[in-house]
């Protein structure tokens, strides 16, 4: 099984630690990933703001390349590259003049648009590809015993369900309860971090941000797992900010659902990347085979 | 010789009809883009929505002020500048209409015809966004806030050098843009885009 790796702005940035940890994950439970060669990015949300068909022909470069490795699939990690491409596929699909300007746009640097490349995101592969069963059997270590929200965002689940349910996801859950973490039960799951807020209005994003906190902190969570490199930043890098507006006291580690996921697979934290979070996530894990050595 | 200017001035009237021109041209793109006409005024979008409570028309009122022919009237609100494109509003309208969607065509048509809200300069960072892919291929995290920052609110520069140094110290935040190798492609590509009416 392999994937074309498409790492996205982000993962290449102020999200590495989730880079790292995807990709120790994968190694060991034996994906393939192949780097998207010289890849660029997908536009994000703020293509779709400028230029439409412009927006859909820069992310379309990406499928083509990615087309051309010679992989059926594209694994992608960040939520806005994952919606963004996936986007471009549905758009494509549904508007047949569409096709030929990007095409057109495309044949500008000598691609045209891969009639099928399928865009994945690592959770959905690991879940319902590897399956949670396998994952159990080959993790050395169990999460007893921790606390975890896991934290949905938005577009994973929005605008198409691709995998799981847009109110109520449950993918995240199920993982990491059969990995033995305790998973709590929160209203803000899929609620929205804010994105670019944090830059643009930044009002607006610390009130969305500390609803979700708060909500996590009341279910009893000590960890929120994510997926998502700016709803991991945004949740994590601000609380702060938050405890001075609200006169709160959060201290929320906030974790990359991978960092979880690699840490029962028995991998080292340092190459998950857990010792450059902001605030420690807490990596304890007991012995799967019964002995119960916490390490 | 120019014409002697009119007695009344014609020109708010065109840009009304102008508008509304060009806001179907963009809500064209959008699939089921014609399924807002459909719109039946319940809110769901409204109640749905995480910063409509920030909004200065809410996403319902954008449709109704848009029948009404306003669309001016919308592109000076911030409402959709706001948006955070969660699409919760999308997945819930009884409609299906594409709100989030929809609200992306009014942030073209305010970038293609100039009209922004007052003192809320949220268009320039998707203007900075895309100069960051002409230039690199790839957005450049770490510069990109701070051209916004600095363009809009120094004060916002200084505010966010904490967080800065925080990322930094745990090596989370570039220093220096990365361009791709093969940049004339994406450039070609969008230039050709471009070239081809773009919207």
């Amino acid at each position: 099984m392999e994937f074309a790796y498409y790492t996205g702005c982000s993962l290449d940035s102020t999200a590495k630690p989730y880079d790292q940890s995807c990709r120790e994950v994968f190694k060991v439970l034996d994906i393939g990933l192949k780097d998207i060669d010289d890849w660029n990015c997908c536009g994000a949300t703020m293509y779709m703001s400028v230029d439409n068909l412009v927006a859909y022909s820069v992310s379309a470069r990406n499928l083509a390349i990615a087309k051309q490795s010679g992989c059926k699939e594209i694994c992608a990690p960040c939520s806005s590259c994952y919606t963004i491409l996936q986007k471009t596929n549905k758009y494509v699909e549904w508007d047949p003049y569409a096709r030929s300007m990007i095409n057109e746009a495309l044949s500008a640097a000598n691609l045209s648009y891969p009639e099928t490349i399928k865009v994945r995101h690592p959770l959905d592969i690991l879940v319902n590809d590897i399956g949670i069963e396998e994952i159990v059997r080959k993790s050395p270590y169990r999460l007893d015993g921790i606390k975890v929200a896991p934290y949905y965002g938005c577009q994973i689940v929005r605008p198409e369900p691709m995998f799981d349910d847009m109110d109520n996801p449950t993918t995240m859950d199920r993982l990491l309860t059969a990995l033995g973490a305790e998973v709590v039960d929160y209203p803000a799951k899929v609620r929205c971090c804010g994105g670019m807020l944090m830059t643009t209005y930044t009002d607006v994003a610390l009130n969305l941000n500390n609803d979700i906190i708060s909500s996590a902190v009341e279910a009893g969570a000590e960890v929120i797992a994510t997926l998502c490199p700016l709803c991991q930043m945004n949740v994590e890098s601000y609380q702060s900010q938050i405890n001075s507006k609200y006169g709160t006291n959060h201290n929320m580690p906030t974790a990359f659902f991978t960092q979880l996921v690699g840490l029962a697979l028995g991998i080292n934290p340092k190459l998950l990347g857990l010792d450059t979070m902001l605030i420690p996530v807490p990596s304890r894990r007991v012995k799967a085979n019964g002995e119960g050595v916490t390490v | 010789m120019p014409a002697p200017p009119a007695k009344t001035d014609p020109r708010a009237i065109r840009r009304e009809v102008d508008l509304w021109t060009a806001f179907w041209d963009q809500v064209n793109y959008i699939p089921d883009g014609h399924k807002l006409k459909g719109c039946i005024q319940c809110g769901t979008c409204t109640g749905s929505c995480p910063v409509s409570y920030a909004m200065d028309i809410t996403p319902r009122e954008v449709v109704a002020l848009f029948r009404a022919g306003h669309l001016e009237e919308i592109l000076n609100s911030r409402t959709i500048w706001l948006c955070a494109s969660c699409y919760s509003c999308t997945v819930r309208c009884p409609s299906g209409i594409r709100v989030t969607d929809t609200l992306y065509a009014l942030k073209r048509l305010a970038i293609e015809k100039n009209i922004y809200p007052k003192n809320f300069p949220v268009y320039a960072l998707s203007k900075l966004f895309i100069e960051n892919i002409y230039k690199y291929g790839r957005n450049f995290e770490t510069g990109l806030g701070a051209r916004y920052l600095l363009k809009t609110s120094p004060g916002g520069l200084f505010k966010s050098a904490g967080f800065g140094m925080k990322m930094f110290s745990k090596g989370r935040l570039p220093v220096k843009p990365e361009r791709i190798k093969r940049i004339h492609e994406v450039r070609a590509i969008i230039d050709k885009a471009k070239q081809l009416g773009g919207a």
